[in-house]
């Protein structure tokens, strides 16, 4: 395969690149951080 | 003896579930380490895990979106988002084979020596309706007054956290077995049900009910690692069909959506030189040469 199919791939991977960059800089590692140290009970079926 | 493959399921699994003082603490692991999400199916109210699952992470960001742009902050999900695309656009579904422990789980109950069935290909697509409505539109459309929404997946389907999450915390908890209900009954049903299934199909859950998988199956054709199939060189033995754990007829064509890019089928199941890799377009170093038959 060309070279030139593979621009589809770059483009996708700077696309999400910067929204990965976006989310840490909106502060949704926090997020993750906060929702992972919880036991959510609801979200396992328990409740 | 074990291939890579295998080593690195099991060096994966136990990174993903490291937490092994939980016996002792009763509770799940609290570090740092659980804000970064892991890249494949397991569950974050494990007693074990150290990472986040980006399923239960991105459902949470749906589920709690209106009260976040209510209070001014735009938590839409990106850092989930921008991650599983990232992966996705490097190695397209690759974290299925080599990195999910509920998926190496499968592939070691589907060795239980028993007849194998294979499932209706129609099957395959309930995994893109369980993205489209558990992880995503009903987190975000069915809301309560303050507008909070819930994990549907996680909590109504998802095996990986009725077996690592549910039954764990009940036996370390022992007062929440008075909140077990309905819901925490069907979950076990389908976890039993996946369970047996996975004796006599391959990778039931991954191929039929993942919505991680489904995410990771869209960047297939568009990843930089790509999968190659040489139609000169096929002579449709149907051999990598045979050795798949995704029953992917890969004499059809290369980087169908359920394939995991475990190179099982190049490894183990191609003499012909049909199926290699490149990664950006340059020509893998494994290709190999056709075998002529005389």
């Amino acid at each position: 395969m060309e070279k030139s199919g593979f621009k589809k791939s770059y483009f996708l991977l700077i696309l999400f690149l910067l929204l990965l960059v976006l989310g840490i800089n909106l502060g949704e590692v926090e997020v993750v951080f906060e929702k992972g140290i919880t036991i959510c009970l609801s979200c396992i079926g328990i409740e | 003896m074990l291939d890579i493959r295998r080593w690195i399921q099991i060096v994966s699994t136990v990174l993903s579930n490291a937490w092994l003082l939980f016996p002792f603490t009763k509770t799940i692991y609290q570090g740092k380490l659980k804000s970064v999400c892991v890249p494949g199916l397991n569950c974050y109210s494990c007693p074990a895990a150290v990472g986040s699952c980006p399923l239960g992470a991105m459902q949470t960001f749906f589920a709690n979106i209106r009260p976040s742009l209510g209070t001014g902050n735009f938590h839409l999900g990106l850092y989930v988002i921008g991650f599983l695309g990232l992966l996705g656009s490097l190695v397209g579904r690759m974290p299925c084979a080599w990195l999910c422990p509920f998926g190496f789980m499968q592939e070691l109950i589907h060795k239980i020596p028993s007849p194998k069935i294979e499932i209706p290909q129609i099957l395959t697509w309930l995994k893109y309706v369980m993205l489209v409505f558990l992880v995503i539109l009903l987190p975000l459309f069915v809301v309560d007054l303050f507008g909070y929404g819930d994990n549907w997946f996680c909590k109504y389907v998802c095996p990986a956290g009725t077996l690592q999450a549910g039954i764990p915390m009940i036996i370390l908890q022992p007062q929440l077995r008075g909140l077990l209900g309905t819901v925490f009954a069907f979950k076990l049903v389908i976890l039993a049900a996946l369970l047996v299934a996975m004796v006599f199909i391959r990778r039931p859950f991954c191929r039929t009910l993942c919505p991680l998988g489904a995410i990771y199956s869209f960047f297939n054709k568009a990843s930089v690692f790509r999968m190659v199939h040489h139609p000169d060189n096929c002579v449709l033995c149907k051999q990598c069909y045979r050795h798949c754990p995704m029953g992917v007829r890969f004499y059809q064509g290369a980087n169908q959506k359920d394939c995991i890019r475990c190179l099982q089928c190049l490894r183990k199941s191609c003499k012909f030189g049909a199926i290699s890799y490149e990664v950006a377009g340059a020509v893998p170093v494994e290709k190999k040469q056709p075998v002529k038959e005389s």
